[in-house]
């Protein structure tokens, strides 16, 4: 007996690559202001307005970068395994370009993580790099990034491409939990998780409000360059349609 | 603002360079991260109506 399994509307409409073209092309100003406004403010107020920490003084003030995009990137893989997993089970076209599309952004953004990680290392702690165990992982995720990138471009045919960089990016998810865990796992140079969503923050709030405002402007920022990137992909990729050509002509 | 001057805001207490270092990088990488999907769709319906306008001239003369 066969169990028919309907899912919602607006899981089938993301199977088509125009549909997300034309609702992306509406929520991007929304989000390309928010991203701006949030990354303004939190910048301002973490360099100029908050505290400096009273041991490390105002390197301390490279958190407002580093910890955003260190929880970002890692977000970003995620969101890359699963639209990938989502292509592999319903061939869903928009989803491998998602996926695809999330791993330049995801690298350069672990690339930003990592390297104000060794600059902010520097000072405090006297070396730019140590092999500690979350900073170790931290590169394995840029490694599988680089990995899952490469799949994706150097593949000619799309859909092997998808195939292939949905099964690396799916077997990778494994380095998530361990970067996250990897302080409490190893002995390790790098300090414990700042957010916690169980528990009150350790910082003063005047320490991390600023904190969370750039977390919200690196997502919403992450949203606009997720739907840039999909959406030119899309119309390589859709350029034999319709729809494309006219738009190009309307142009 | 926490800091008295703006000499102070730049100097950051010695680690001005490491500070300010971090925001540069960021900055650009987050530029980057927008300019260049914008600058390839650029590119793709330039070559994309280049394309057509020519299938069209070559139809045209054939009917």
């Amino acid at each position: 007996m066969a169990i028919t399994w309907k899912m919602p509307k607006w899981f089938y409409q993301m199977g088509s690559p125009r549909w997300f073209y034309d609702i992306s092309s509406r929520l991007l100003p929304g989000f390309a202001i928010a991203a701006a406004l949030l990354l303004v403010v939190g910048a301002v107020w973490g360099l100029a307005f908050a505290p400096p920490d009273y041991q490390q003084g105002n390197s301390f003030r490279i958190i407002y970068i580093h910890v955003p995009a260190a929880i970002l990137a890692q977000s970003c893989y995620i969101l890359m395994a699963m639209a990938g997993a989502v292509n592999l089970i319903w061939k869903m076209k928009v989803a491998d370009m998602i996926a695809k599309s999330c791993a330049p952004i995801g690298a350069t953004i672990a690339v930003l993580a990592l390297a104000t990680g060794a600059i902010w290392g520097k000072p405090i702690w006297g070396a730019w790099w140590v092999w500690d165990a979350r900073l170790t992982s931290m590169l394995i995720l840029l490694f599988l990034y680089i990995g899952v990138y490469t799949l994706y471009s150097s593949i000619e045919n799309d859909i092997n491409a998808g195939q292939a960089g949905a099964i690396l990016a799916l077997v990778g998810l494994v380095n998530i939990p361990i970067i996250k865990y990897s302080v409490d796992w190893w002995n390790t140079l790098h300090q414990p998780a700042t957010f916690s969503v169980i528990e009150k923050p350790k910082m003063a709030p005047e320490m991390w409000m600023p904190l969370a405002v750039m977390v919200l402007g690196f997502y919403c920022f992450f949203a606009v360059a997720l739907m840039l990137r999909t959406r030119t992909e899309i119309l390589q990729r859709e350029k034999r349609t319709g729809w494309v050509r006219q738009l190009v002509e309307e142009k | 603002m926490y800091f008295n001057s703006f000499s102070e805001l730049i100097d950051m207490g010695g680690h001005g360079l490491y500070v300010w270092a971090c925001y540069g990088i960021a900055l650009t990488i987050l530029v980057f991260n927008i300019v260049s999907p914008l600058m390839a769709k650029k590119q793709f319906i330039n070559e994309l109506s280049r394309r057509l306008k020519r299938e069209r001239r070559i139809s045209d003369n054939n009917s």
